[in-house]
């Protein structure tokens, strides 16, 4: 199967169908779709004919056609779209319709990109699951009682079930990378400043970043070359230029160093650990050596996780107090009742659980013990990926150690349970590390991600990398619910 | 009497600290905002090189170290008019550490530190409801925040006067307390007198008026006092100042305390300054008041009590100086300003404005006259005023034989004409009325177009009074 936003290109190239009837094509997808799979919170049919009637007239024009003009796509809910409902999967944000559209939407729009809508996700992106939404879980393309994982969980489902040619999410502590590996597709964290985080509502500032859910390597490269670049508008986005990852993204293995980290592999899912060892079997047939290689304080990745995230959520949340915009309390004496309330009734459980938490490590008397721990330990770790890059390029993990779990399973669970989801992709947002997660087969049709680490800015390489996989022994996991909207 | 100061200062950037909106004082409710600094979703804060460049020159002018590292932090409060819930400010790694600023009476205010921070917006109290104006969200400031060195409230009125003169003539604020752009947190704590420990400290907060600070310190220093004396505990609290009775009252109890949950803004970076970047703007500081004070006193020869008069007002400093330069005068100049210039300019705002005055030259070329005996003591005043009143040059509007003067036959001739038409004025003057002779001497000038020496026309009056009693007799 090409790569699908280079098929679409070349179906509007040849003029076999326009932008208008492939936009019309998905719209009718997802129309049909999204009610079983509740991956859009918003649709917007009639900025995507819009945007397709621009793209038409463009290529009417003739000349070269910017390779994501007239591609259908989705934006997750918590990045600003201009005039168009913006919710973040929560009740506080019901009625917020952003004055600007985030830096990447932005160019995305110069790109001639057609947004079919808004998708799903964890309220705030707080979650594994997709559950938290308050507007209704996401569910698995691939089996619907399950869920598509999260936090962008309504943007893998959607391309998974192929209602979407490509989707924006972003990742704070696995959000891209493990609904791209529950739902089977391609998943794509950029290195922390490499896709500017403005218009990006905050969850973790220093861990938050946006990135892409697409179905092939190739697909991501597209988008990512469209979307990254400094921005002067985001203080921590990264001034250098660097290299398109899309040139040279069929340049092989041959020579690369892939360090196996070997603290996930311990009593791992023998399933997932035999399907990531035979994708090893592949790149060490395609010229790459293979060596174990292991982090110390990797255990400590999950709560330096939790306490530092949450303190900045804690910071970042506290501004929804329905005073200037979004969900206001309708009843209430004085503001100070009124913030109370709004808050309250606006907020879900877990998006309060983490602000408490959050606000508990950044008191006086615990600052030390927790907050400031966690900043060591997070530089300490940073220093042990460093030194694992001397002796490797890439390092290999399971996305998740576990398949997707049955809808209702986690959040009946202790909330720790959820959290250990996470355990293979927060040290990658601590560190503001480039990852991708890889498709690498399925266990009776739930499908098994791996990922790939790389050192800052080695975007290049990871897609290089994934994309060797792809062809020479990626798997195409066919959805249970969902289909190519453009086959005839 | 032991005092603390935490004064903030609104910086004069063109900008915000972290938006490109204006600064300016004033404006439509809310129409100096953008999506950052009124805090949307999805916003990021840029911070504005020139607010550092700024608060690192008022840190190298108040003697401080500069922080080749320093970083941001996150404020946590909630409170309507700071809409996102915190306050970008700086917490354990300020910009600028340790300064000294020294008082005329030899006593030495340490400065703990200086810090950038950003100003929160302004709640309006009106039909019974409150509205919030976020034109002064995101207006830069700096907190300066000195040892608790002040002995008593006169230091601090001079501290801030000080401290008004130096971030004038760095030009990086105005300072202006009225409109807010500088503000006092003043902590005062009492103690017996030899006793080393400080006392219990009440924080008075957000005052803007030297003199309110003067009579807050006063009511506060014998509320302490009292209450020390009648054995009472003082309580460690914030106070407000009341203008209408002059005493302070403590704050409505906020019940959760202050903590404010400080740590590090992830959206900034943190602040890395060369050692070059440094030294650059330390050889750039312009003259200070200190030095200013001086070098009046030393290269001009004023008296101490005129050049600190003149320091106040930079604009009218560099007209002084103008003046003395193509004068040569230096001390005519000096007083040309205290006397003439500032009846003509009699509010503060004016004199600091120091706008609508003739060249400098103008006044000069009078007071070198004036200066080589060319000018009669009488007639001096008269000419500096014309000059800035009519704001045309001293050649146009006199001619050097406006003052020589009128000869001695002439002025007789005149004089005894006066006293012929006035004879009941000279009839007084006879009989001892000497203020009669006033008119008489008003006649005179009148007849002269004021070009006689008033003293040579009395002389030569009283000749010609006397001369006419003769002849009465
Ligand atoms: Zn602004």
């Amino acid at each position: 199967m090409p790569p699908r936003i280079a098929e679409i290109h070349e179906k509007l190239k040849k003029r076999e169908l326009s932008a208008v009837e492939i936009a019309k094509a998905y719209i009718g997808a997802v129309e049909r779709l999204n009610p079983e799979l509740g991956a859009y919170i918003t649709l917007t049919p009639d900025a995507a004919l819009a945007g397709a009637a621009e793209a038409d007239k463009l290529i009417a024009l003739g000349g070269d056609i910017p390779p994501l003009c007239g591609v259908p796509m989705t934006v997750k809910d918590n990045i600003s779209t201009k005039g168009v409902l913006t919710t973040c999967g929560s009740n506080i944000l019901n009625n917020y319709y952003p004055a600007f559209d985030a830096e990447a939407v932005t160019r995305l729009n110069a790109a001639g990109a057609v947004l079919l809508g808004k998708t799903n996700l964890d309220e705030f992106a707080m979650g594994s699951t997709c559950e938290t939404s308050f507007y209704g879980t996401a569910k698995n393309p691939h089996d619907t009682g399950r869920v598509p994982g999260g936090s962008s969980g309504g943007g893998a489902a959607a391309v998974a079930a192929g209602i979407a040619a490509y989707a924006i999410g972003s990742d704070t502590g696995g959000s891209i990378r493990v609904p791209a590996s529950f739902c089977g597709v391609f998943g794509l964290k950029p290195t922390y400043g490499a896709v500017s985080r403005y218009g990006l509502i905050a969850y973790a500032s220093s861990f938050d970043q946006i990135g892409v859910i697409a179905e092939s390597a190739e697909d991501a490269a597209c988008v990512f070359d469209a979307i990254s670049g400094h921005d002067p508008k985001d203080m921590t986005s990264d001034p250098f230029p660097r290299g398109k990852t899309l040139p040279g993204i069929s340049d092989g293995v041959c020579g690369l160093r892939i360090g196996v980290l070997t603290n996930l592999f311990e009593g791992l899912n023998p399933v997932i650990a035999d399907k990531i060892g035979a994708a090893l079997g592949i790149y060490e047939s395609l010229g790459a050596s293979v060596e174990p290689v292991s982090i110390e304080q990797f255990d400590m990745c999950l709560p330096v996780y939790y306490i530092l995230a949450c303190a900045e959520a804690s910071s970042n949340l506290a501004r929804f107090d329905g005073v200037r915009y979004g969900y206001r309390a309708p009843e209430y004496r004085g503001a100070d009742e009124m913030i109370r309330k709004t808050r309250s009734e606006g907020f879900g459980r877990e998006v309060k659980r983490r602000i408490m938490l959050g606000n508990y490590v950044l008191s006086s008397g615990y600052f030390d013990a927790y907050y400031k721990k966690a900043q060591l330990t997070r530089g300490a770790m940073r220093r042990s990926f460093s030194a694992a890059f001397e002796k490797a390029d890439v390092i290999v993990c399971p996305t998740v150690a576990v398949l997707a779990p049955k809808l209702g399973d986690m959040m009946n669970a202790d909330p720790v349970e959820m959290y250990l989801t996470d355990m293979c992709t927060v040290s990658v947002n601590i560190c503001g590390l480039p990852a991708v997660s890889v498709p690498v087969g399925a266990d009776r049709r739930l499908p098994i991600g791996m990922q790939l680490i790389g050192a800052k800015f080695s975007e290049g390489l990871l897609l290089r990398a994934a994309r060797a996989f792809e062809l020479a022994g990626g798997v195409v996991l066919r959805p249970a619910v969902g289909g190519d909207p453009l086959a005839v | 009497m032991v005092i603390g100061l935490e004064t903030h200062v609104e910086l004069s950037t063109r900008t915000k600290i972290f938006c490109s909106c204006p600064t300016d004082f004033g404006g439509e409710p809310n129409s100096h905002c953008c999506p950052v600094c009124v805090g949307l979703p999805g916003t990021l804060p840029v911070l504005n090189a020139v607010v550092v460049e700024y608060a690192v020159k008022a840190g190298l002018a108040l003697g401080c170290r500069i922080s080749e590292v320093s970083k941001m932090d996150r404020k946590n409060y909630v409170y309507p008019d700071l809409p996102k819930a915190y306050q970008i400010s700086q917490f354990d790694m300020p910009l600028c550490l340790s300064g000294l600023v020294e008082l005329s009476d030899g006593a030495a205010i340490r400065i703990n530190r200086i810090h950038i921070e950003e100003d929160a917006g302004k709640l309006v109290h009106q039909n019974g409801d409150y509205y919030i104006d976020y034109n002064r969200g995101g207006v830069p400031l700096i907190e300066i925040v000195t040892e608790p060195d002040f002995r008593s409230a006169e230091q601090v009125r001079e501290y801030l006067e000080k401290l008004r003169l130096i971030m004038r003539a760095l030009g990086v604020s105005d300072c202006k307390m009225q409109e807010g752009s500088m503000r006092c947190d003043v902590n005062i704590s009492v103690r017996r007198v030899g006793d080393e420990r400080l006392g219990t400290r009440a924080e008075i907060k957000n005052m803007n008026s030297i003199a309110f600070i003067m009579k807050a310190l006063e009511y506060e220093r014998s509320r302490q006092v009292e209450a020390a004396r009648a054995g009472e505990p003082i309580a460690q609290e914030t106070r407000r100042y009341i203008e209408s009775t002059g005493e302070t009252e403590p704050m409505r109890g906020k019940e959760d305390s202050d903590d404010y949950r400080y740590f590090n803004e992830p959206d900034i970076p943190y602040i890395l300054l060369t050692k070059e970047y440094i030294e650059e703007l330390r050889a750039g500081l312009p003259e200070l008041p200190d030095a200013k004070l001086a070098r009046y006193v030393s290269e001009y020869g004023l008296a101490a009590k005129d050049a600190a008069i003149i320091i106040r007002y930079p604009g009218l400093s560099a007209y002084f100086e103008e003046m003395a330069r193509i004068s040569g005068a230096a001390v005519r100049s000096a007083n040309a300003v205290i006397t003439s210039i500032f009846r003509r300019i009699p509010d503060e705002d004016g004199r600091e404005r120091a706008e609508g005055l003739p060249p400098a030259g103008y006044l000069a070329e009078a007071i070198k006259l004036a200066d080589g005996g060319g000018i009669p003591a009488a007639s001096y005043k008269g000419v500096l005023d014309r000059i800035l009143e009519t704001g045309r040059p001293f050649g146009e509007l006199y001619s050097p034989e406006d003052f020589a003067g009128i000869p001695a036959d002439k002025l007789a001739r005149i004089a005894a004409e006066a006293v012929a038409a006035n004879a009941s004025a000279a009839d007084g003057v006879l009989a001892g009325r000497e203020k009669a002779i006033k008119s008489l001497v008003g006649a005179v000038m009148r007849a002269t177009g004021g070009k006689a020496d008033p003293e040579l026309a009395v002389a030569e009056l009283r000749k010609q009074i006397e001369i006419y009693g003769g002849r009465k007799e």
